[in-house]
């Protein structure tokens, strides 16, 4: 394609404009971060049980929540607003769910009470944003602090036990083959997130209105509108990763998805997404969160203890994105 | 000579990557001159400017400042010989105060600590020489952006500066803080001070400047005094051999009998404009002429649903408009004034931008068909001339005049039946003006109704088949192209 635009260029251009394809292999550099970090651990850890198909799995299960919210985020962050709340509506979902079914409703009315409620999380959020116009980060902050509460509130932060074992298969521990069911929720939604945000024409308008809401709505796109999508997006999202903590745990807690909103932006930002909008991968995020699920569980391994693997991981997010910022321009 | 030097470029060269951008030019300034420097995007001006700035280091040739030979390797060496530049993006702080601005870097101390009184102090001395009541410890946030050139001129002149290079220093201004600019311009010249005037402005050249100078393709084609060059030779100087301009009004027939596309009804906005009315026909070119914050761009944005008038409607082939979708949808299209901040999606690429507001238009099934639009964004740019490598360069890294044709062109996709353009060639180089004026035109013989708004009274001659005078939000006077003799008629019309 590129040849024949050139070729359609009458008048050469003096002027010396960089090349852009040279800088993209920057786009890429969460997959070769990932592989060298794959390639570490097989040559220091191989024989240990890191190459072992069971762990490779549980890498895959254990990641699954965040890359699931990390996904979200993905789309808020696109649009250039934040959703700091995200891992407390996990817990509202989970809880919610969890109490729905312990009053004998059944599996099908507390997945749906817990959806529910993380949608009700993103259109508050969106509400403030979009309406008040107050910067997504405070609104967030603040929701994220009030959803806490009212975890905490619903059971005076006792646990909920969880007997459905429908829904402890389904959003748990059960498995299609050998693959966890985990795993196939999060590929489920990187599949349809990746489609959506690359081939829909609400993927370009997400997009544009983060590349600069201005000239978006002044190409007609609907820019508030698209951000409340975003927003309900990331509650449904949390939600449902709520579903999956509690599933896997076979209890809702008020505790799930704590500090999940900072792992899921960390995925975000290295898989190569702008912090400021406009430009986002779906498939960059999902191998950023196997990335940082992939360096706990080899440091795990390694036999480090926690503090030394906050202390790694931490050095390796800002390394990653180091290597993967473009150079700034004059 | 009676007047010295003061300046003196002598066979400077640069390449980049072995492609040369200036080919041994020479170019003199002399003390006390405002000297014009004008050409088209791409031409070396503003690479010329940096080697005279430091910002870049030249490959080969001589920089002498009154008589000494210098070498800048950063724009630091350049600022202590005197050279100063004022930016087109204007480089100040909008969260600093006056003064702060004006001595970041080198602010006065006692001490360890700054001393801001006496940052003040000297501020307020620098401003009251200019003639400029600008208050040293306001945000500059707060004041009008007239105040910040005048800001920056402080700025540049508390660096003793001698030399003082101004890139489209009019462009974000209104009539009256030009005409307070000009003034400030003399009285810089009458200290001595030369002054290198970068602009595609045409009329602000012959009013303000001594001499000037044409660059094309590297080099300098022409330098001669203001008094002695018609603005034909200008304009042939910077396009080249056999380019005719297109910037001569001819007189098209619109027909009469043509079906009313646009009718705008008694629309009101308060503190915008006030019980506007008027039509536009199929075909039709009509020109709005009013000085900056005469209501012109609120009127624009109403009439393509941005904006909601208090009263009154905005009717396009007689169905009523109240939003951007509806607006589109009915085949009006919006060149915004600010390109890029209204027009396009900076660090997305040529191709995004085309295809952002014709995602109905290009669909395969549930998804958009970027083939189809593909291909399209591939005629357009050959339609056009946009200069680009490929449509999946980023919108950045084109000139302003190849920006402008990408925002024209993902609006002519959609063969609108009323085009407004807002200022649609404001920081465009004069060969993508002219190619700008001409699809304009060709728009309307096709039959489409155009709007278009300028500040640029040349222009709007150029296009408009009628032009409608606004003075604080009121239509004032209509007048049609063929009663127009010249443009101090139309000057005279907007500001009496």
């Amino acid at each position: 394609m590129q040849s024949k635009a050139s070729a359609t260029v009458t008048a050469p251009v003096p002027v010396i404009i960089p090349q852009s394809r040279q800088v993209q292999w920057r786009d890429f550099v969460v997959y070769i971060f990932f592989a060298v970090v794959l390639l570490f651990f097989a040559l220091t850890i191989g024989d240990k049980g890191f190459l072992s198909v069971a762990n490779l799995f549980n890498i895959t299960r254990t990641t699954s929540m965040i890359a699931i919210m990390a996904i979200a985020m993905t789309f808020v962050i696109a649009a250039g607003e934040l959703d700091l709340s995200i891992g407390s509506s996990a817990a509202l979902s989970a809880l919610v769910a969890g109490l729905t079914m312990a009053a004998g409703y059944g599996m099908v009315a507390g997945v749906a009470m817990g959806i529910l409620s993380g949608l009700a999380v993103g259109a508050l959020n969106s509400f403030f944003v979009t309406v008040f116009k107050i910067p997504s980060f405070l609104v967030t902050l603040g929701s994220m602090q009030l959803i806490r509460g009212l975890d905490m509130r619903l059971t005076y932060t006792k646990p909920v036990a969880i007997s459905e074992s429908a829904f402890n298969s389904i959003f748990g521990s059960g498995k299609i083959g050998p693959v966890p069911s985990l795993f196939v929720w999060s590929l489920v939604v990187v599949v349809v997130c990746h489609i959506v945000l690359r081939y829909t024409t609400f993927g370009r308008q997400v997009l544009a209105t983060g590349g600069n809401p201005v000239a978006a709505r002044y190409s007609g796109v609907p820019v508030e509108r698209i951000k409340m999508y975003c927003f309900l997006l990331s509650g449904a999202a949390g939600a449902l990763a709520g579903l999956l903590y509690s599933g896997m745990m076979q209890t809702a807690r008020y505790t799930f998805g704590t500090g999940a909103e900072l792992a899921a932006i960390a995925a975000v930002i290295l898989g190569g997404t702008s912090l400021f909008g406009g430009k986002a991968t779906v498939i960059g995020t999902f191998v950023g969160a196997l990335l940082i699920g992939t360096i706990n569980n080899g440091l795990i391994i390694m036999g480090l203890d926690v503090s030394e693997q906050m202390m790694i991981s931490g050095g390796l997010i800002i390394m990653a994105v180091a290597f993967g910022r473009r150079p700034t321009k004059t | 000579m009676a007047v010295p030097n003061v300046l003196e470029m002598r066979d400077i060269q640069k390449s980049f990557s072995n492609i040369p951008v200036l080919r041994k030019v020479n170019f003199t300034l002399q003390k006390g001159e405002v000297h014009a420097f004008m050409g088209g995007n791409g031409a070396g001006k503003s690479t010329l400017m940096k080697v005279l700035t430091g910002i870049y280091s030249r490959d080969s040739g001589e920089i002498l400042i009154n008589g000494k030979s210098h070498h800048f390797a950063t724009p630091r060496d350049a600022e202590a010989a005197g050279i100063a530049m004022i930016f087109q993006e204007l480089s100040l702080i909008p969260t600093l105060t006056v003064a702060q601005n004006i001595f970041l870097h080198r602010e006065p101390r006692s001490g360890y600590l700054l001393n801001d009184n006496e940052a003040v102090r000297r501020s307020r001395e620098i401003l009251t020489d200019l003639g400029e009541d600008i208050d040293p410890n306001a945000r500059v946030e707060d004041i009008s952006s007239g105040a910040c050139q005048m800001v920056e001129i402080a700025k540049a002149l508390s660096q003793n500066a001698q030399i003082l290079v101004m890139d489209e220093p009019t462009s974000s201004l209104s009539e009256h803080e030009t005409s307070a600019l000009f003034r400030i311009v003399r009285r810089l010249q009458s200290n001595g001070i030369s002054i290198i005037y970068i602009s595609h402005r045409m009329a602000e050249i012959f009013e303000i400047c001594d001499r000037v100078t044409v660059m094309r393709d590297g080099g300098i084609v022409l330098t001669g005094t203001c008094k002695d060059i018609s603005m034909q030779a200008l304009i042939d100087a910077m396009l080249g051999p056999g380019t005719g301009s297109s910037l001569q009004w001819h007189e098209r027939n619109s027909r009469a009998d043509a079906l009313t596309v646009l009718d705008v009804e008694n629309i009101t906005s308060a503190g915008a404009y006030r019980d506007v009315s008027f039509q536009i026909r199929a075909g039709e070119i009509v020109g709005l002429a009013g000085l900056m914050g005469s209501g012109r761009t609120e009127i624009a944005q109403t009439i393509f649903g941005i904006r909601s008038p208090d009263t009154g409607v905005v009717r396009l082939n007689g169905k009523s408009i109240a939003s951007t979708a509806e607006a589109i949808a009915a085949g009006i299209a919006l060149v915004p004034e600010s390109r890029r901040r209204q027009g396009l999606i900076l660090d997305h690429s040529v191709a995004e931008n085309f295809l952002l507001p014709n995602l109905d238009l290009f669909k395969a099934g549930y998804f958009v068909g970027e083939r189809g639009a593909a291909r399209k964004i591939l005629d357009f740019i050959k339609l056009l001339g946009i200069k680009t490598d490929s449509p999946d360069k980023a919108v950045h890294e084109l000139s302003g005049g190849n920006q402008q044709k990408v925002v024209l062109s993902k609006w002519l996709v959609r063969e609108p039946k009323l085009l407004i353009l807002d200022e649609p060639t404001l920081g465009v180089d004069i060969g993508a003006k002219s190619d700008i004026v001409e699809i304009v035109r060709k728009l309307a013989d096709n039959g489409a109704a155009v709007l278009v708004i300028s500040s640029e009274f040349e222009e709007l001659l150029a296009l408009s088949d009628r032009i409608l005078v606004l003075q604080d939000g009121n239509i004032t006077n209509q007048l049609d192209r063929r009663n127009i003799a010249s443009e101090e008629v139309l000057h005279h019309a907007v500001q009496s």
